[in-house]
């Protein structure tokens, strides 16, 4: 039988009934705690909760080398993303789309991404606005240790294209190592030990974070009108923060695709590709493991700004730079080292979501319970063209979601891929999404599971 | 106080309502007062804890979100910041480490400057002391009762829960570490009625100001005192804390915060940030680890010991032969060291001083101006132009337009377009890319004889590399003539000026102030462009202590709401 702490409220807590006294679960370790196909819960039948994640990759791809020659399920995979073949069962990729600017001045590398994440391109490149991941999250991960992880694989910060709200994106962790210990470190508790103490140290964390809470009435009738959102930002990171001491408090549920991942020695970051692929796979692991292990249930992953500083050493100048720079040769059509970059990024994306297909879940893995969008910043960065964008989706978030299909729609708007996984993901008000012209209410229907 | 309180706490409900109006009236900051948030930097966070604790507490990585520019300044961006949830997961853990660091045998004889009855229980008495003393600091202006109360009742709860005074005593500390009253610098003020839209600054809000201004640092408690006893909003006052604040060495720690934020050291645009530059070594083997680690310091110590220890006009920083370097520095400009780096010893920096047949003038010639501008793997006239002009002028360049195409002109091996200068000209024969190209590019080109890791040459791929200019119509040749031309151009004090009182103020001046700046610029222009007087003039100046209520948001002018 599976124990559990009965769930730890604020008042108990606050009340010392526990009194720091020890609480020893008895559990059978061999005991199947999944169903027959891994999907779900045993004792319960509760679906494992499905994951989402993005994965940015600037610059796009080579123009019409990555276009499938037919539509729908049975297409051949061009050369040019033919390192994704091993996934294309498992892989939706959706072409022609187009991000539109309603007069408004094309930030350059910036308001293409910020449109598919946010549905809006606003006037100036430093405003930006809650990102869909963080309205997925708040469905599906309101349960989770860490409502999101975002990771960069170049050493930028600010790589990330998530926010909650409009006062500025999340920061990325740029260490691998520093994401070990932030996730596997002294406060991680395994889900299928047998044993399970809460700390009193968290219990009085989490105390004081309750405390923290209690003023947010009394501050907000302070703050002024126009500092009010950030105050409540800082108060809904209160609130996610108190939740993830609560789950620490919690004896989680058993996770038997759960294992603690090697912790590997940090890797050397920077913008060069072989450094940033590494890094690339050490992300994967952790956030695979992550996953596995019920610590988080939503992840951004990027790599460096989308200027992509991305360079082959002993090069003068890095991607983007090549990408306005390189002539397009005359007798091939297309600029063949921007070519060789998109390849690059289009392998390191096969590294990270093979690397979420290699866990297995009962009948089948990590990834099938998970939906990865992958997005660029331009249809084509030579021109900074905001035409022709294509985007992949890899899992179906547990059935979610049809796989294996090529989609275009041509001229329609690139936010129709964020409001079908938003309808996927079975979000509130989700019917329509975006602004002025990128506002969409039709999704890729083709790839949705009927509910 | 505290007697008080419990009394009317034991009276009931409709006089517990009763208490917390009049306890509004012991507030330290004005009834009508507006209040909005300035979150700390990292920076800021690290120098508060050290000043208040010491600087044997540890505290390790406090990266969170790196700020955007907005307006040529991260101190602006940093108006748009909240705490996100990993900031404040990294904060909290901070937080628990530090209060943990405070209480240790270590360093609570020095620090709670009490001991308690038992170390096994709560103290109400010392904890009251202590959370006083270090709230006043923490929050930049007294607690009030009710927060008193509040963090007293953390640490009698931990204590009781844990069965250590110290354990009690660190949660009330690590509550008030992740406060948005320590998180951010509130700033309270109230409607200038003279001036309406204009807020004036309360007592300690000033305080703060000017501490962080001057010092990047929290307000001492002199300057806290000020505050509290009214003198700080006196202009006799403010005049006594603004020369004390002047006159210590921390100024020079101001200063160096402004200037990596002016001269963009943490990025600019796609320029990246000195730490995250990529200049790639096998093209310039010279341009090693150490280089890029003393790049920004080299221009720091210059500027220091121009504005500071020489009390030297600002302008001439642009034409200034004195620098100081390290040994991978001086191997980079190419000139002889009188000072080795010792295996594991201290990098020694040597003054030094530039001869007049060298080609290093001023600041345009150093490597945190030239490599932060340049590509990894050769230099950008366009690049550097644009930050010369962004950075030192304050103008701004428009983006690119949506559908640039660069390729008529980047093939470095074309045999007809031997030298950047000659590709670049092609580029601004296009009518797409002139525009923009012109007001950058003849400043960038006279860069050239410069590479991307700042190491002179006079060719490229065999042809003479031609280093003339302009500058909005004034022709130059080489650095030695545009350093100059730009320490005479208006525009450059005008530029500095701004800056640092935008800087101050974290926000754009309005117009009346913008004309008070330009009366500013004329009189610094005519007596020397000198650190001291430009921050006296800014601090003493009224306006410097004022915000304004941002468009589209209708005044409020009720009492606490």
């Amino acid at each position: 039988m599976m124990g559990a702490i009965k769930n730890l409220s604020r008042r108990k807590v606050l009340r010392g009934m526990l009194g720091g006294a020890a609480v020893t679960v008895g559990l059978p370790l061999l005991e199947c705690f999944l169903n027959e196909n891994g999907t779900a819960y045993a004792a319960t039948g509760k679906a494992l909760t499905p994951c989402f994640g993005t994965w940015f990759f600037g610059l796009g791809l080579t123009p019409k080398l990555w276009v499938p020659k037919q539509t729908g399920n049975k297409y051949t995979l061009p050369d040019h993303i033919g390192v994704l073949a091993p996934l294309q069962a498992k892989m939706n990729l959706y072409g022609g789309m187009q991000v539109f600017l309603d007069g408004k001045v094309n930030q350059n590398h910036i308001s293409g991404a910020q449109c598919q994440m946010t549905g809006i391109v606003t006037r100036t490149g430093t405003e930006y606005n809650t990102s869909f991941d963080t309205l997925i999250a708040d469905q599906i991960g309101k349960r989770s240790r860490f409502r999101s992880l975002e990771v960069d694989c170049m050493g930028d910060r600010r790589g990330s294209w998530s926010a909650r709200g409009d006062n500025g994106k999340s920061p990325a962790e740029i260490s691998p190592l520093a994401l070990y210990q932030r996730i596997f470190g002294p406060e991680f508790r395994d889900p299928n030990a047998a044993h399970f103490v809460p700390d009193p140290a968290v219990m009085l964390r989490h105390s004081v974070l309750s405390a923290v809470s209690e003023q947010r009435q009394a501050l907000t009738q302070q703050v002024s009108a126009w500092d009010r959102a950030r105050l409540d930002e800082y108060f809904s990171s209160v609130r996610d923060l108190e939740q993830k001491l609560q789950v620490e408090l919690e004896k989680p549920a058993p996770l038997p695709a759960c294992t603690v991942p090697q912790k590997e020695e940090e890797p050397d970051i920077g913008q060069l590709i072989d450094q940033v692929s590494k890094v690339n796979r050490q992300f994967a692991q952790l956030i695979a493991h992550a996953l596995a292990c019920g610590q988080t249930q939503v992840f951004n992953v990027s790599r460096g700004s989308s200027l992509s500083p991305l360079r082959e050493r002993g090069q003068t100048s890095g991607y983007h730079q090549m990408t306005h720079e390189e002539p397009i040769d005359a007798t091939l059509g297309y600029q063949i080292k921007c070519k060789w970059y998109a390849e690059q990024q289009m392998a390191m994306l096969r590294d990270f979501v093979q690397t979420l297909d290699s866990i297995r879940e009962g009948d089948g893995t990590l990834l099938d319970r998970t939906v990865v969008y992958a997005f660029t910043d331009h249809g084509e960065a030579r021109l900074h063209s905001m035409k022709d964008y294509m985007a992949f989706t890899f899992g179906s978030g547990g059935g979610r979601m049809k796989t294996g299909y090529y989609l275009a729609d041509e001229g329609g708007a690139a936010t129709r891929v964020g409001l079908t996984i938003m309808q996927a993901f079975g979000l509130p008000n989700s019917d329509a999404w975006g602004t002025e012209t990128n506002h969409v209410v039709k999704p890729f229907s083709e790839v949705l599971v009927a509910a | 106080m505290r007697m008080q309180i419990h009394h009317l706490l034991r009276l009931g409900r409709p006089l517990i309502v009763a208490a917390a109006l009049a306890l509004s009236a012991l507030l330290p900051w004005p009834a009508q007062a507006e209040m909005s948030l300035i979150r700390l930097t990292p920076e800021q966070y690290l120098r508060t804890i050290h000043d208040i604790f010491g600087l044997s507490i540890r505290v390790d990585d406090n990266k969170v979100e790196p700020g955007f520019r907005d307006e040529g300044l991260l101190a602006i961006g940093d108006r748009k910041l909240t705490v996100g949830s990993a900031e404040l997961e990294r904060y909290e853990t901070l937080a628990q480490e530090i209060a943990l660091q405070v209480v240790d045998a270590k360093h609570r004889p020095i620090l709670l400057g009490c001991k308690p009855k038992a170390e096994d229980a709560a103290d109400e008495a010392c904890a009251t002391q202590f959370i006083s003393k270090v709230g006043l600091l923490l929050f930049r202006r007294p607690l009030t009762a009710a927060e008193l109360q509040q963090y007293v009742s953390t640490h009698t709860r931990g204590a009781a829960q844990m069965h250590s005074f110290n354990t009690g005593l660190a949660a009330a500390l690590s509550e008030m570490l992740v406060s948005p009253e320590f998180l951010f610098r509130v700033v309270r003020s109230t409607d200038e009625a003279a001036h309406p839209g204009t807020l004036q600054l309360d007592a300690y809000s000033r305080a703060a100001r000017l501490s962080f201004f001057l010092w990047n640092a929290t307000p001492d408690r002199e300057l806290l005192a000020a505050a509290q006893s009214g003198r700080l909003m006196t202009a006799a006052g403010l005049q006594q804390q603004v020369d004390r604040l002047l006159d210590s060495p921390r100024l020079e720690d101001g200063m160096r915060t402004f200037f990596i934020d002016m001269l963009a050291f943490g990025g600019l645009d796609s320029d990246p940030g000195i730490d995250a530059l990529s200049i790639d070594t096998g093209f310039y083997p010279k341009f090693t680890a150490n280089v890029q680690a003393d790049a920004e310091e080299q221009t720091l110590r210059t500027i220091v010991d121009h504005l500071l220890y020489k009390n030297k006009d600002y302008r001439d920083l642009f034409t200034t032969r004195d620098t100081f370097l390290t040994p991978a520095l001086a191997a980079l400009y190419d000139v002889p060291l009188p000072r080795q780096q010792e295996l594991g010893g201290a990098v020694p920096w040597v003054p030094y001083h530039f001869s007049d047949s060298d080609p290093y003038i001023g600041l345009l010639t150093q490597v945190s101006f030239l490599s932060l501008h340049s590509h990894p793997g050769r230099s950008s006239p366009t690049r550097r132009g644009k930050a010369l002009r962004e950075i030192f002028l304050c103008q701004k360049v428009p983006p690119p337009p949506g559908n640039v195409d660069f390729s008529l002109v980047q093939n470095t091996s074309d045999p007809r377009y031997k030298t950047v200068r000659q590709r670049l000209t092609v580029h601004r024969n296009e009518p797409m890319c002139a525009g923009c190209h012109k007001i950058m590019d003849p400043i960038g080109l006279s860069f050239e004889n410069f590479d991307t890791a700042a190491e002179y040459r006079r060719s490229e791929n065999g042809a003479q590399i031609d280093a003339s200019g302009d500058l909005s119509g004034k022709p130059f040749v080489g650095v030695q003539q545009l350093a100059q031309v730009i320490r005479d151009d208006p525009a450059t004090t005008a530029c500095l000026i701004n800056r640092a009182f935008s800087y101050g103020t974290q926000r754009k001046p309005t117009a009346a102030e913008q004309s008070w700046l330009t009366r500013l610029q004329g009189q610094l222009s005519q007596s020397g462009v000198r650190w001291r007087d430009l921050m006296r003039d800014i601090t003493l100046n009224p306006d410097f202590y004022t915000d304004v209520v941002p468009a589209n948001y209708a005044r409020t002018t009720s009492t606490l709401h």
